[in-house]
């Protein structure tokens, strides 16, 4: 066994130590313990009611949401509201039909994802994989900025650049038509394109970040089978980083499904069923348009659809929960 | 009458939320006496309950949610797990070093004053000189008297945990429970940290968990020996590891056990 | 052998490195060209007198003065509802709530309802702050209802993000305080909050810029009307059209096309900033941590 010798001085030192601190602690510390306590009570307290608070205004605003949505709902009839394709709140016989809006929703967004997706995870793809150090390091922060550009500017560079192209496009198709009802450039496909363009910077973003996170082990194990570095992406990073991709994904539909303002400047906004050189409009810009100046059962519509858009956004937000966590977990 | 414990009885269950049941039995009817001013090593397999007990000790096990405890720990005549204590001033009297070094991101100045300044010390002049005598008792002082302002994540891992020894030390206390301190460490400072226990083990009533058997031996007066949240036989270190009475424990010691 | 191997196997190799690159090229092109496209018509508009006027029809002069003005009022009172609220509740959700099981359901539900409210289109808040802060507390078209309606609109985001920046302190630096016989409080102080400044800061930063760009929220709560503030005092209580909501009656009407994207350029160039200074902090935590 070790014997220890220490030395006289640090003998000395130490038991200055133990009789310092014994003084210490006799006089000086039990005196002003009764502040900390308060202070600990106070701040317990303020930090509760902050919680609290907070979690009354989050639940109060879904409850609210909720019932506000209802009324209408239940004067309309759920069938006739989400499936009725007459939406004519201002007649003398009104009707509030919001099917075409739902289905313009829907077909819009997953077109402008099925767009945007591919594109962003080949962009990540290339950012985080093959790209020159120099190229990454100054394109990554731009696209990371891109993705909090107030959507109005996308509904601005929309409307002034896209739509004059789309209508173009629209006079070559129809030029022998005589039933179409030309959009001038404001409609479905432009709102596609503008929804794409916007979230294509968030879905870029999302995918890089998990495709970095893939662990390095992974590539090399890949690459020591004789696989070569295309092969290694796409057959063992991409499917490592699907949850996060996915996810990214998700988070795209969620912008694109609650964009009012961009589809607003670039969709036409009248009420029709989708298609691409239709003039559309989404639940969002619904509420929009009409919010101004409606009243009673027309108004009580409003927030039925806005309940619409709640439940779409709370099912995103379960399927989220419910799949990608468990598989993202279930792959760690 | 500073820094000894009475264990009579106690028991720990770790709640288990699937169940209404009351989990895992992690402690099983511990008793032990231990004096003040002595060295104990707790020692045991993985799992075994060792740090559990340790924690139990000065209550920071109350931060793992669905803990339920029966019988009882004196600390000089008093039931730490009574509701009137107040569990701040018992971990004054019962300070406590991680297996981690776990600096803050402070100062080392800063990490030796916390302790003091949370207990109501605020001259500048008597925290100078209690993290002057802590880092001296937990010989550090002549390796960073000239960067006291530096920050203590800049030190290497060994200066680290004497660090927090001395911030430990700086409140005064007057039970020490040390948790593997040195199992992240390297030998030269694994020896540093031993010696330094040695010095100042007519100070403090020491309670270390160790893997370490040698380390057990080298520095400790009494050894309890653990195995699955049982207290199987403790005693005089000397006692313990020359003639072990439970078969077990002989063979713990010398290796040959096969505990999974 | 391993020649016809090799053959099948370089092709499709070439072919998607191209693939992705051309996406890539795509890609930038698009984005690149938006972005310079906004700089290159918009910083022909940027005068003093488009800067710091307010709009005249009498005399056709176009200003967003009053628009920057509106905008920072927002921000401010938005900021002071919501990151105090928002930082408390994270704090209380993870260092109180969040660590004992008894609550653990609860916290994990308001989690979710937390993730979900952030997920929620801005123009149903902007229905909600319209209806309810508008008409029923009487408000009505104000800076005040679009900063209430906005407060709720950031709530979760910060929650969330503060959340996120509380859980990058280590547990070791809250037992190493707690060991020293500290109060819960006194460790939050001391050791958390320090620790978690910057990722909070960051938070907050992202809520400003969220606030900024906001459009559809504000335009049925905060109003339309861009007039310099005749009582600054008062002004919270009236009418008051930020940048994107002058910006985007601007393009709807027709008429100020040139200036919306002059406006544009100011937003691009404010949220610059915000980007670069919450990438400044967050880069800080990284280079602590490494």
């Amino acid at each position: 066994m070790v014997k220890y010798v220490s030395q006289p001085s640090v003998k000395e030192s130490a038991s200055i130590t133990a009789e310092n601190l014994k003084s210490c602690g006799n006089s000086l510390f039990t005196n002003t313990r009764s502040i900390y306590y308060l202070w600990d009570i106070l701040m317990y307290w303020i930090f509760t009611f902050c919680g609290i608070s907070a979690v009354a205004a989050v639940l109060g605003i879904s409850i609210y949401m909720v019932l506000a949505g209802i009324p209408a709902i239940q004067k309309i009839g759920l069938i006739k509201f989400l499936f009725g394709i007459s939406w004519n709140p201002a007649s003398s016989q009104p009707s509030f039909g919001i099917f075409p809006m739902i289905l313009s929703s829907v077909v819009g967004t997953l077109f402008s994802v099925f767009l945007a997706v591919p594109i962003g995870v080949l962009t990540a793809v290339f950012l985080s994989e093959l790209s020159p150090k120099w190229i990454y390091r100054s394109v990554r922060p731009a696209i990371e900025l891109m993705s909090g550009i107030p959507s109005v500017i996308y509904g601005l560079l929309g409307a002034i650049l896209l739509t004059p192209l789309v209508r173009r496009l629209e006079n070559f198709f129809f030029r022998a038509s005589v039933s179409h009802t030309f959009t001038g450039g404001a409609n479905l496909l432009s709102a596609v394109i503008v929804l794409a363009v916007m979230i294509l910077p968030t879905v870029i973003h999302i995918s890089e970040i998990s495709i970095q996170a893939v662990p390095g082990e992974l590539r090399e194990a890949s690459l020591a089978l004789g696989a070569t570095k295309m092969e290694t992406i796409f057959k063992v990073v991409l499917p490592a980083a699907r949850p996060g991709i996915l996810s990214g994904a998700v988070l795209g539909i969620g912008r694109a499904v609650g964009e009012a303002m961009a589809v607003m400047m670039v969709s036409g906004n009248t009420v029709n069923l989708p298609l691409p050189f239709h003039s559309v409009r989404f639940l969002t810009t619904g509420i929009v348009t009409e919010m101004g100046y409606s009243s009673g059962l027309h108004r009580q519509a409003l927030f039925s659809i806005g309940l619409v858009l709640f439940v779409f956004i709370l099912f995103l937000n379960l399927f989220l929960e419910s799949t990608l966590k468990r598989g993202g977990s279930s792959n760690v | 009458m500073e820094g000894h414990f009475i264990i009579e009885d106690f028991n720990l269950w770790y709640g288990d939320p699937s169940h209404k049941t009351r989990g895992t039995h992690a402690l099983k009817h511990i008793s032990i006496e231990i004096q003040k001013k002595e060295v104990l090593a707790l020692i045991g397999p993985s799992g075994c309950g060792k740090s559990t007990f340790l924690r139990s000790l000065n209550r920071m096990n109350d931060f793992i949610d669905g803990i339920e405890t029966s019988g009882k720990i004196l600390l000089d005549q008093q039931d730490i797990y009574s509701p009137k204590t107040d569990v701040a001033l018992l971990r004054k009297k019962v300070g406590m070093v991680f297996q981690k070094p776990n600096p803050f991101p402070m100062s080392i100045y800063d990490n030796v004053a916390y302790g003091p300044k949370i207990h109501g010390i605020r001259a500048k002049s008597q925290l100078d000189g209690i993290v002057e005598t802590a880092l001296k008792a937990a010989a550090l002082w002549d390796e960073v008297s000239d960067r006291l302002k530096k920050p203590a994540l800049g030190l290497s891992g060994g200066q680290q945990q004497r660090l927090c020894i001395a911030r430990a030390l700086a409140v005064g206390p007057e039970v020490l429970l040390m948790d593997e301190p040195t199992s992240a460490l390297d030998p030269v400072s694994t020896n540093k940290i031993e010696s330094l226990i040695c010095r100042l083990k007519t100070r403090y009533t020491w309670i270390i968990v160790t893997h370490n058997m040698g380390q057990a031996s080298r520095i400790s007066d009494k050894t309890a020996f653990f195995l699955s949240g049982e207290l199987v036989e403790s005693g005089l270190t000397t006692q313990l590891f020359h003639m072990p009475k439970d078969k077990r424990l002989e063979s713990y010691i010398t290796g040959n056990f096969n505990f999974t | 052998m391993s020649d016809k191997f090799s053959r099948h196997k370089h092709l499709p190799d070439a072919v998607a490195k191209v693939a992705v690159t051309l996406c890539f090229a795509f890609t930038i092109t698009v984005l690149a060209s938006m972005l310079f496209y906004i700089i290159i018509r918009g910083i022909s508009k940027i005068r003093f007198s488009f800067l710091f006027s307010q709009p005249s029809p009498l005399k056709g002069t176009y200003g967003i003065f009053p628009g920057i003005i509106n905008t920072l009022y927002i921000i401010v009172l938005t900021l002071t509802i919501a990151a105090p609220i928002g930082i408390g509740a994270a704090i209380y959700l993870n260092e109180y709530a969040g660590t004992s099981r008894k609550f653990a359901k609860i916290v994990r539900l308001i989690d979710f309802t937390i993730e979900t409210l952030s997920g929620i289109p801005s123009i149903v808040y902007g229905l909600f702050g319209a209806v309810f802060f508008g008409e029923t507390l009487k408000l009505g078209y104000s800076i005040l209802t679009g900063s209430l309606t906005l407060s709720l609109m950031v709530l979760p985001i910060v929650i969330r993000t503060s959340q996120e920046a509380l859980r990058t302190v280590p547990q070791s630096y809250r037992e190493g305080s707690l060991g020293c016989g500290a109060t819960k409080w006194y460790m939050i102080w001391t050791v958390v909050l320090p620790c978690a400044k910057k990722g909070l800061t960051a938070s907050v930063l992202l809520a400003v810029g969220r606030i900024t760009g906001e459009s559809a929220a504000l335009l049925f709560t905060a109003g339309a009307v861009s007039r310099l503030p005749e009582n600054w005092l008062t002004h919270p209580l009236s009418s008051g059209a930020t940048l994107t909501v002058q910006m985007y009656f601007g393009v709807s009407s027709g008429k100020y096309i040139d200036e919306a994207f002059g406006i544009a350029f100011v937003l691009a160039f404010i949220l610059l900033g915000i980007y670069f200074l919450s990438d400044f902090l967050t880069r800080q935590i990284h280079n602590k941590k490494g």
